[in-house]
This record gives structure tokens, sequence and C-alpha cells, in this order.
């Protein structure tokens, strides 16, 4: 049931650099936070910086800290407020902050408005194979 | 330079199940999901009535939600989100988070409490969204209607695919999903689907 991914750690190196992770930023009153704020199902792999921040302690706030724990294997937005009891809100700044930072990577949906036949597609082989 | 196709991205896609309170849809999320279903609180805020979101930094009003959630990784590297919507149906005009992206809805019915799903049918056929209608039969004593009758009731589109599912059975529950993605992708591939939900 699980994908290929799912025993590794730091993913976010292992990422296809040519997709787009992370949308351009608007930045506002010296903080930045993206133009459409992050989905739900937004993924977020812990980098190879962010697992060496972990191991320097002091480098992250507390609530980092535990982000980047929990995220060496990858969790979307909604999964990270229900495990770390963090209200959506927050999750969304401190990932923002995270990744602009280079301590995360986040993969957003491919289309926020509505999934292409071809993903449909995969979907349905995916489900059909279970 | 990694190459593009062993090196993907995991993808994710979203869900939503949807139906009167007690129909049975955490226990649907439940049978499908490989995790516990786990429970978040969605701040609901004015910017999801289209306000412009910079704009509503001041003075927004927020309500909070709890939504169940569960998770199925599909082999393919897609992982399929699946969110119980907020039971209380005074919140849904600000469902927009949720909504947005979706594949599609799965409406639960309880054929003795059957109206208490037809605000859910409406709100995805106002908002356009795939959606499909499965009657829960969870317990062998609820009295099954035959299908026609329940779409009668319902006031459902001769189009718009209705069955019947057991939420405390994965096949049963991934059968309904699967009907869902194939309604979906008919209508992606008909044209029927506004750009923008």
């Amino acid at each position: 049931m699980a994908g290929d991914w799912s025993g590794s750690t730091g993913l976010g190196d292992s990422w296809d650099e040519s997709e787009p992770l992370v949308r351009p930023y608007a930045v506002t009153r010296g903080r930045t936070a993206p133009a459409v704020p992050l989905e739900l199902v937004a993924l977020v792999a812990t980098t190879d910086s962010g697992m060496a921040a972990i191991r320097r302690r002091g480098r992250l706030a507390p609530e980092e800290h535990d982000i980047a724990i929990l995220c060496m294997r990858i969790h979307s937005i909604a999964e990270i407020s229900a495990r770390l009891k963090l209200p959506l809100m927050v999750v969304r700044v401190l990932i923002d902050d995270m990744a602009r930072d280079g301590m995360v990577s986040v993969h957003r949906p491919e289309n926020p408005d509505r999934p292409s036949p071809e993903l449909l597609r995969r979907v349905l082989h995916g489900l059909t194979r279970l | 330079m990694v190459s593009p196709v062993s090196k993907r991205a995991p993808t994710a896609v979203k869900v939503l199940v949807a139906g009167g309170f007690g129909v049975g849809k955490t226990t649907f999320v439940g049978s499908v999901s490989e995790i516990e279903p786990l429970t978040t609180e969605a701040a609901l805020t004015s910017a999801s009535l289209g306000v412009d979101d910079t704009s509503a930094v001041h003075g927004k009003t927020t309500t909070t939600v709890a939504m169940d959630f569960g998770r199925l990784t599909l082999s393919n590297n897609i992982i399929l989100y699946l969110f119980g919507t907020p039971g209380q149906d005074r919140f849904w005009f600000m469902w927009d988070e949720l909504v947005r992206g979706a594949i599609g809805a799965v409406v639960l019915v309880d054929t003795r409490r059957m109206a208490d799903s037809f605000p859910a049918i409406d709100f995805f056929e106002n908002r356009r969204v795939p959606f499909l209608v499965a009657v829960n039969r969870f317990d062998a004593n609820t009295y099954e209607y035959p299908l026609p009758m329940v779409r009668n009731a319902a006031d459902l589109a001769p189009h718009r695919p209705l069955m019947y599912c057991d939420a405390r059975r994965p096949d049963s529950a991934q059968t309904t999903l699967v009907h869902l993605v194939r309604h979906a992708l008919e209508l992606a591939l008909s044209g029927d689907l506004p750009d923008e939900p």
C-alpha cells in the first residue's frame, strides 16, 4: 500500500529539481507569504539542510524542530496540523518560513483548481490496483 | 541530473465525503484510510468568501470547524486524502478551501433520514463539483429503497452515479471511490466542468 518513498528519509533531496516546489513569494512587511495559502494537501518534506538543523540544537524553534522531525517522512499540511496539534494557519506560516530557509521542500498540487484528466487516470489506475 | 520519472515527487489529491450527521462519513474515511483518521481544526475565514487574501488580514472573521480526514497511498506515487466534511450545514458556504482542487465528493445517504443529505447534494450540484450518491447500508435492518426511488426523492440527474455501499467495508468504500474518480474523469473529458469550481 505504501509508495516507494514511504520508508526513506530526507525526501526533499530526491525530488526532481525541475518540478515547481514553491511558487513565487510576495513580500509584505518583511515577511514572505505565498500569494495563495498552502493547500491542505500540499506535501512537505525535510531537506538535507533541515536534517542538519535538527542535529544542531538551537537552529530551529521548537515547533519547527517538531515539523522537521515529522517531515523526515512526507506529510501534508493537514497532517502536520493534526499530528502536532497546531492550527492550520500556524502551520502555514511556519512552513512558509521553513521553506524560505531551505529547511523543507513543499510540493503543491499540480493544478490547484481541479485535477487534470491525466492525474485522474493515474488515480483511477492506482485505486483499481489496490 | 536526476531522472524526472524515477524521482517524481509524490502527488496529493483529495476526495470529500459528505452527508448528514451520523450517516457514516468518518466510518467511510476510516475504512479506506491507511492511518487512524486524524482531526484538524480548520479556521474558516472571511477570505474564503472571495475577499482578497491580503485585504482580509484586518478585521476578518474566523470560525473553527473540525475536519476528520484519512490518507491512502496509491502505488503510483499518489497520496489520496479523504476529508469528511464538517457536519454543521451552516458552514457550507465557507467550504471553498475543501472544494478547491478536489477530485469530487461522495455524498452518503441514510434512507431513514434521506433529507439530511439533500443540502450536500444541492451544494455540490450548485458548485458543479463531481459527486456521486452512495446509499449506506450500514444496518442490516435498514429498509432498502430501490435506487430509482432514491434518485427520484433526491431529484438526481440521470447521469449522476447512484449506488449502494457499506461504509464499514474497505472493498465497498474503495469501489465507491473508483466510481467517483471515473465519473470525475468522464466529466473532465466531456468538458462539462467550469475552469474553476
